[in-house]
């Protein structure tokens, strides 16, 4: 059996694919239940009950909305560049998986434990803001247009800072693999050393770099509509929908391996498997997001520009010239094996 | 959007069909009628540079239902109604402007209770329109949490409308010489023991927002309107009064029992979003006061002139005496007459100053009933406070002009 799986071209390809699946169901199922989360949650800030029809306490809630967005039809606009109207969502939602490939959820389960873990992140998380360019072109829309240029040079800015948070965690860690951030945070988790601020930085770009309140201008409900979907019905839609949440996740499992120590147990409560300790933190996270959703308004255009470039960018520059300076100071920098 | 014809003279119209060219003006936004910030059916034609706003040109005329006109074929009494849908969200501070008119003209005046409970239900409707305002400015700007909370307490007034006139929002409550019906018993209390609640919801809003930096960023030095230009476009009520203008008809020709009640005017200086947000949030605790004055001060009594040619008389007289019955019979008929005459008579509407130029003559119905919408004046300086501002900015002074179209459209 082993040799099966391990040997073999069609046994590893199953393998793979098993892997695959292990990840991206309970990934899409908590995609489905953060929605009903951020229902709950935002009706708790607002003084009302959110959903609590569908199922015990509106639990079946996701499952009635995804057969609503099945059922419905696909209204393609008469102006709309057919193709790529229809492969922009394609493209938000399977990056959004993909990402998923690197993220260890226990110490070695990754589907794929490579030695570039967080530049793989990177680049997929980069790449997010295709999907919503074309999106935005392709619908013919000025509305749609708005906001897709808003995206691009959005995720843009906030992308350069979020680099930077990661180029002083690696100077702390000294490799790129995901694996090896979270194993050198066995001791101290970084969001609870000097790396505070960055992590702070980073959770905010985090919120810009998933189009999320207060950073939503790309689809800026009041000012533009829906800015980038406001044409999509239906499944194409959904697929947004479910990318957004997907990176919301995925960010989230990011920040809490960069920061607050992935599947590492706090106060050595181990008997707990690392799982559900990375789930508890994408939780909490998670709960920042649509916290902060519920509290603030929405920036301009001019400001969140403002804020990227003239506070975070310089802010993360400066803490990693310090964070670089003091390790090579006190001769702390993680010598390559 | 404009259609340019083709240079060489096409031979036949299948030609110039086919050889029409369309240049798309593709800087121009259609902002509305279908639009979430749009405040009902505001049009607004945004020519636009990138996120820049270059002109605004607001269309109005979307929700004209002719109310004019036809308050020109109704009794007066039948037409307080028609004030109720006019700015929808502070109903009974609009028939307050209608009542007060037809009482000029009639020369009668209420009893002491009926302009106490007057006094009371138009800050009532003050705060009621107020909350629905900033929340939803708030909403526009993207805070998400205001409007909702705001809802809660604007349900808990139109519970205290509903009890006492009988509808949640077009209450036709005021009637030319007093209001249709005395306070239910318990009422009051309940009003008084809301209005010691009430401030600490202020408060919550207060914290939300006042201090917020993005929410200070979104509204500090948008939308600037000094005072000579608030003046100059016609600006009246809180938004004249964000740009420093101390000018408050409750003040300057009281009304109802306003002289005798305490109460400040919050005056600003800026005129930017966030004075006329901060004006209207002052405003909210001062009503506060003034209803609560209203509760302690109100006396039992009659709500209605006892004239019987004016108003209807009690259902119990009805059944015994023959006078009563005809009363009754020739007012919900024919209505009462109005002695020939004009007027123009305005209050302070939650919104501004809201008048009526009221011409009568002498039948039992208006010769000519012209509304001083609050809303329209501040609709047409648009064009000044967004001009040169970002597309989110002119949704933020949509939000903080405080639109109604019932009203602005009549």
């Amino acid at each position: 059996m082993r040799d099966f799986f391990l040997h073999t071209e069609v046994g590893s390809g199953l393998l793979t694919l098993f892997e695959t699946l292990g990840i991206l169901v309970p990934v899409l199922i908590l995609m489905a239940y953060s929605t009903y989360f951020e229902r709950k949650a935002l009706g708790a800030f607002q003084l009302r009950l959110g959903p609590n029809r569908v199922g015990w306490f509106g639990l079946a809630q996701p499952f009635a909305d995804a057969v609503k967005v099945f059922t419905k039809e696909t209204i393609i606009p008469a102006g709309a560049n057919r193709f790529l109207f229809l492969l922009a969502p394609s493209i938000t939602f399977i990056l959004a998986c993909m990402a998923w490939a690197v993220i260890p959820v226990q110490n070695g389960w990754a589907v794929a434990n490579i030695n570039v873990g967080i530049l793989y992140l990177f680049a997929i998380s980069s790449l997010g803001v295709y999907g919503i360019i074309i999106a935005g072109w392709a619908s013919n829309s000025k509305y749609a247009f708005l906001g897709a240029m808003r995206s691009a040079a959005q995720m843009v800015s906030y992308e350069v800072s979020i680099g930077f948070v990661l180029v002083s965690v690696l100077l702390c860690v000294g490799s790129l693999n995901l694996n090896d951030i979270v194993l050198a945070q066995s001791r101290h988790w970084f969001a609870f050393t000097p790396l505070f601020p960055m992590f702070i930085v980073f959770l905010i770009s985090m919120l810009a770099e998933t189009n999320r309140a207060p950073f939503d201008l790309p689809e800026g409900e009041s000012e533009i509509v829906a800015g980038f979907f406001v044409e999509y019905s239906a499944m194409a839609f959904a697929l947004f929908y479910l990318g957004e949440y997907t990176n919301m996740i995925m960010m989230s499992a990011f920040a809490s391996i960069l920061f607050l120590g992935g599947w590492q147990a706090p106060f050595g409560l181990t008997f707990i498997p690392g799982v559900f300790w990375l789930l508890a933190k994408i939780s909490l996270i998670m709960f920042f997001f649509f916290w902060v959703r519920a509290t603030f308004p929405r920036y301009r255009y001019d400001q969140l520009m403002r804020l990227g470039w003239k506070v975070f960018l310089p802010l993360s520059l400066l803490w990693l010239v310090l964070t670089a300076g003091f390790l090579e100071f006190f001769h702390m920098l993680p010598r390559s094996s | 959007m404009s259609v340019v014809e083709p240079i060489d003279l096409p031979q036949s119209e299948a030609d110039v069909a086919r050889r029409r060219q369309v240049v798309i003006d593709s800087h121009a936004i259609n902002f509305g009628p279908q639009h979430p910030a749009a405040h009902g059916v505001l049009r607004l034609v945004l020519e636009m540079d990138g996120e820049v706003v270059e002109r605004a040109d607001p269309h109005v005329g979307l929700l004209h239902r002719g109310t004019e006109k036809l308050m020109e074929y109704r009794t007066y009494t039948q037409n307080t109604p028609y004030f109720d849908r006019l700015d929808y969200v502070s109903p009974m501070s609009n028939e307050h402007v209608f009542v007060l008119a037809t009482e000029k003209l009639l020369g009668i005046a209420p009893p002491e209770r009926a302009l106490w409970i007057r006094t009371m239900f138009d800050e009532i409707t003050r705060i009621l329109n107020h909350l629905l305002n900033i929340t939803s400015f708030a909403m526009d700007v993207g805070a998400l949490t205001p409007p909702l909370w705001g809802y809660e307490e604007r349900e808990k007034l139109m519970e205290f409308y509903e009890a006492a006139s009988g509808a949640r929002l077009h209450a036709n409550y005021y009637r030319h010489g007093g209001v249709s019906r005395d306070l239910p018993a318990g009422l009051p209390e309940q009003i008084w023991e809301w209005s010691e609640r009430f401030p600490r919801f202020i408060d919550d809003l207060w914290n939300l927002l006042t201090e917020n930096r993005i929410w200070k960023q979104r509204t500090v030095d948008i939308g600037v309107m000094d005072a000579e230009q608030a003046l100059a476009w016609g600006f009246s009520g809180p938004n004249l009064r964000a740009s420093g203008v101390p000018w408050d008809l409750r003040k300057s020709q009281p009304y109802a029992m306003y002289e005798h009640v305490a109460f400040d005017i919050p005056v600003t200086r800026n005129g930017d979003c966030y004075d006329r947000y901060l004006v209207r949030m002052i405003e909210m605790r001062e009503s506060v006061k003034i209803i609560r004055q209203c509760l302690e001060r109100m006396k039992p009594g009659p709500v209605k002139v006892e004239d019987r040619k004016f108003t209807p008389p009690k259902r119990e007289e009805m059944k015994r005496s023959m006078e009563a019955l005809i009363h009754h019979f020739k007012l919900f008929t024919e209505g009462f007459h109005v002695p020939a005459g004009a007027t123009y008579t305005a209050v302070e509407s939650p919104k501004g100053e809201l008048g009526v130029y009221l011409v009568a003559d002498g039948t039992n119905r208006p010769y000519r009933c012209k509304i001083r919408p609050t809303g329209f004046s501040h609709l047409q300086a648009i064009e000044v406070m967004t001009r040169g501002h970002m597309l989110a900015d002119a949704v933020a002074v949509i939000g903080s002009i405080d639109l109604v179209f019932g009203e602005v459209d009549r």
